[in-house]
């Protein structure tokens, strides 16, 4: 009887707690939200001071993020969309869904970036890691890498966004000439997998010498495992660079709060949680620094970074002579 | 009166199905700007349709003499290797994938014993690597298929055959049974192959190996271009088609007849028997061995969720296998009372692209519900859907021997309706009944293509989280989520196949 009893109440209690707490929605990538992911703390913060409940709906990564805003259309019940890159925001402007920022947040990005709708909250370099105790003079640039007899894995940008930010890295560095650079890696691509972690699983388990990841990934060997093995390699043509960005949705009902949620992802409390959950440089880097261990990071003398507009133009063509180039 | 109901729901199913299968395509197929294939989209039908060609007929090649092996000879733990059989198939891809790898790939165990050796090293990147990759997932399969064609021959049949002194068992029993059964095994693995995606990349070696399916994940990924995908689908499905189609005709009607219906023993076993058992099941184990060795360290150390998770994903995985096995029994009853139409309406899921059935579905549905609140649902629909076409495969051949053996007899006896299914049916095809129940469940529960689309971020199926932990560093602790994932797949399996297997008379 007692549990009846509570049961009513609980009952009668739930759509009357539920019809005051407003609920943003963030649409956002799988490892965003995932409870070692900078998602859950996030949300906690911002629950904090916004009295509404933070709900993620889950694509699986920035480009499923895009093609499933795409197929939501003016219909998104998303308020927030979070985790798109520079590859990916001048398609996802031309949809038409998104609103101008309120507000233009400061940030530390080593290039200038600004942006009408489309506010930073992480970076980072691509970079091919490697392994320190058993290669100790990696190649540094993409010609030594062609020349030398090393194997590298590399994700197909067909499906992965850091494959497509390979191809956009070797054209911002080589521009017409990037078929040559391609031809000359045939020999050092053992293979070509469809996603980021199918690739990082397969150098770890020792299939080739380096593999296509972020200036950030030993740090999360270094922090999370304390182990020093993994490195980054710096290439003289510069480092290319991923920008994720968030944005709010022009059809959501509840605009303040969307501005409200951009502001607090801007702010030293959440930019200080995503280092060691991202495993990616924070868009303002927090007032207490970055984590320790981060120190270690290799800083590249050059950042290369293709504009949304550029990227957008060329992206298509740059795919098909990478397609073209390794297909023979 | 109880072929009317069974005519009717067959009808309604085949309808279903249909309407599923081809409006989800429509859905995408409407927002076409323009209908062309690229250069890249012919290229990939050619790899596809190479690598699928070469994976069914070396599977169904090595398959024959494993069946065979299995069938006439008896031995310790034969029935364990068996309900092993069942394990590759039912492997999360990227899983069998990397236990391929820590076995061939160039730190593998091969490559390291060759250098060892002082042997030039071998690599598993490139057209052979994807072969290798298929005939690991869909021998065991094939060997399952036949063997129960094999189980099926009447011992009778062989001692008549010695009795009269024919020159070879094997054109006279043999060959017939094969000719019924063969087709059918190869269209399945054909058309298994044909949806390859992650094998056919991965170890691919580079963009000269890219299926359709690949094309299709990029139509709809990168370039949001979901008529393009419609487009590349509809060249699936016709390849789909003419490959249903071929193995229509050369299927043989089998013809052997009635028996006392006592299970095998026939034949004597033949000396190559032992050496073809060992080698298929040091081929199929060592890379499972590889997979629980990965994934053993880190299992105790799983987070809570992890288990939630696997909880859910069982619960699903029944689901479907309740809805897959059900619809099956149903097609395959009217296919068999001569309704040749169900065939190709059981047949059509393995058509589409899980991909193209989901995309579609979410267009189809988005403006009345949210995704998330029919996630769950959504997935056990499409994963029964996507077992369908097996389960009736599997059906078919035993279904038909019954419905020649035995239907006159229960006319005679006036036996219909609930109790010809209790008395008759179900007994009779109760063995592949378990074995498809079991393989529409573990299916099931390695999905990941429609549930990463519609599930909200709290309805994590295991493959998902799975998933995330590897998109997160955390390669060990992925390494043990997908064991158990292959663990709970497996005793799934086994439950249901063991279970169908006892219950046999």
């Amino acid at each position: 009887m007692k549990t009846i009893h509570l049961a009513l109440a609980f009952l009668s209690l739930a759509p009357m707690a539920m019809a005051e707490t407003p609920v943003l929605r963030v649409l956002t990538y799988d490892s965003f939200a995932a409870e070692w992911g900078p998602g859950p703390a996030i949300a906690k913060g911002f629950e904090a001071e916004c009295a509404c409940t933070v709900a993620y709906v889950t694509a699986g990564d920035g480009a499923a993020v895009l093609s499933r805003l795409q197929m939501e259309g003016a219909g998104s019940s998303a308020d927030i969309v979070l985790g798109l890159d520079t590859a990916l925001t001048e398609t996802a402007r031309a949809t038409g869904l998104f609103a101008p920022l309120a507000a233009q947040a400061p940030n530390d990005l080593p290039v200038p970036y600004t942006d009408a709708n489309f506010a930073p909250f992480d970076w980072g370099w691509f970079a091919f890691v490697y392994d320190n105790t058993k290669l100790t003079a990696p190649p540094k640039s993409f010609k030594e890498l062609a020349a030398s007899n090393l194997k590298i894995v590399i994700e197909d940008p067909r499906s992965s966004t850091p494959g497509l930010g390979l191809v956009m890295w070797v054209k911002a560095a080589y521009g017409d000439q990037s078929a040559q650079i391609w031809k000359d890696l045939a020999d050092n691509i053992v293979t070509v997998t469809p996603s980021w972690d199918a690739a990082y699983g397969l150098f770890l388990k020792g299939e080739a010498d380096m593999v296509l990841s972020y200036t950030t990934s030993p740090a999360y060997h270094l922090i999370a495992e304390k182990d020093a093995s993994k490195s980054a390699a710096a290439f003289d043509e510069g480092q290319y660079m991923q920008i994720e960005v968030a944005g709010k949705l022009a059809s959501s009902k509840q605009q303040a709060l969307a501005d409200q949620f951009l502001a607090y992802l801007a702010s030293d409390a959440a930019q200080a949680v995503i280092p060691t959950t991202n495993w990616m440089y924070p868009a303002k880097t927090p007032a207490a620094g970055l984590p320790a261990g981060f120190e270690t990071l290799i800083q590249p003398a050059k950042s290369l970074l293709l504009t949304p507009v550029e990227a957008e133009a060329g992206r298509k063509a740059a795919v098909e002579e990478w397609q073209t180039v390794l297909s023979q | 009166m109880a072929n009317r109901f069974v005519a009717i729901s067959a009808w309604a199913l085949a309808s279903g199905i249909a309407a599923l299968v081809l409006g989800t395509a429509l859905a995408l197929a409407v927002q076409a700007k323009g209908v062309a294939l690229h250069p890249a989209d012919w290229a990939a039908l050619r790899f596809t349709l190479m690598q699928a060609a070469l994976s069914t007929l070396l599977s169904c090649l090595l398959a024959m003499p494993v069946a065979r092996a299995l069938a006439r000879t008896r031995f310790a733990g034969r029935r364990a290797l068996i309900v092993l059989m069942g394990a590759p198939f039912l492997l999360p891809v990227i899983v069998a994938v990397l236990g391929l790898v820590s076995l061939y790939g160039r730190n593998g165990v091969l490559n390291q014993t060759l250098a060892a050796l002082g042997l030039p090293t071998v690599t598993i990147y490139g057209l052979h690597g994807v072969v290798l990759a298929h005939v690991f997932f869909n021998l065991p399969l094939a060997t399952r298929m036949l063997l129960n064609g094999w189980q099926s021959i009447p011992a009778e049949r062989f001692r008549l055959a010695q009795t009269l002194g024919l020159p070879s068992t094997f054109r006279h029993i043999e060959l017939p049974m094969l000719a019924a059964v063969l087709p059918g095994v190869a269209l399945a693995i054909f058309l298994v192959c044909l949806t390859s995606f992650v094998v056919a990349l991965t170890l691919g070696g580079g963009p000269a190996a890219t299926t359709l399916e690949l094309a299709i994940y990029q139509a709809l990924r990168f370039d949001f271009d979901p008529g393009h995908a419609a487009l590349l689908a509809g060249v699936q499905f016709a390849v789909c088609a003419v490959a249903v189609t071929v193995a229509a005709r050369f299927t043989l009607p089998e013809g052997l007849g009635l028996g006392l219906d006592r299970a095998q023993a026939g034949q004597k076993a033949h000396w190559v028997d032992a050496p073809v058992l060992a080698l298929a099941a040091v081929f199929l184990i060592l890379p499972l061995v590889a997979v629980v060795a990965d994934g053993a360290p880190a299992v105790l150390q799983l987070p809570a969720m992890v288990w939630q998770a696997a909880l859910r994903s069982a619960l699903m995985a029944m689901a479907a296998a309740v809805l897959s096995v059900t619809a099956a029994l149903v097609l395959v009853q009217a296919k068999v009372v001569g309704a040749a139409w169900v065939e190709a309406a059981a047949m059509l899921p393995l058509a589409t692209s899980g991909l193209v059935l989901g995309t579609g579905l979410f267009l189809l549905t988005r403006s009345f519900v949210q995704p998330e609140t029919i996630a769950l649902p959504v997935t056990v629909l499409v994963n029964a859907l996507m077992a369908l076409p097996f389960l009736f495969r599997l059906l078919l051949p035993q279904a038909r021997d019954l419905h020649r053996n035995y239907d006159r007899l229960a006319q005679t006896l006036g036996l219909s309706g609930a109790a010809r299914l209790r008395w008759l049916t179900l007994p009779r095809l109760v063995r592949p009944l378990g074995m498809g129940a079991g393989l529409a469940a573990a299916l099931s529960m390695g999905d990941l293509g429609v549930v990463a689309l519609f599930a909200g971020h709290d309805q994590a199926t295991l493959p998902l989280v799975v998933q995330r932990l590897s998109g997160a560093y955390r390669m060990d602790q992925a390494a043990a989520a997908a064991l158990v994932l292959v663990a709970s797949s497996f005793a799934l399996f086994a439950l249901c196949d063991i279970g169908g297997r006892r219950a046999a008379p």
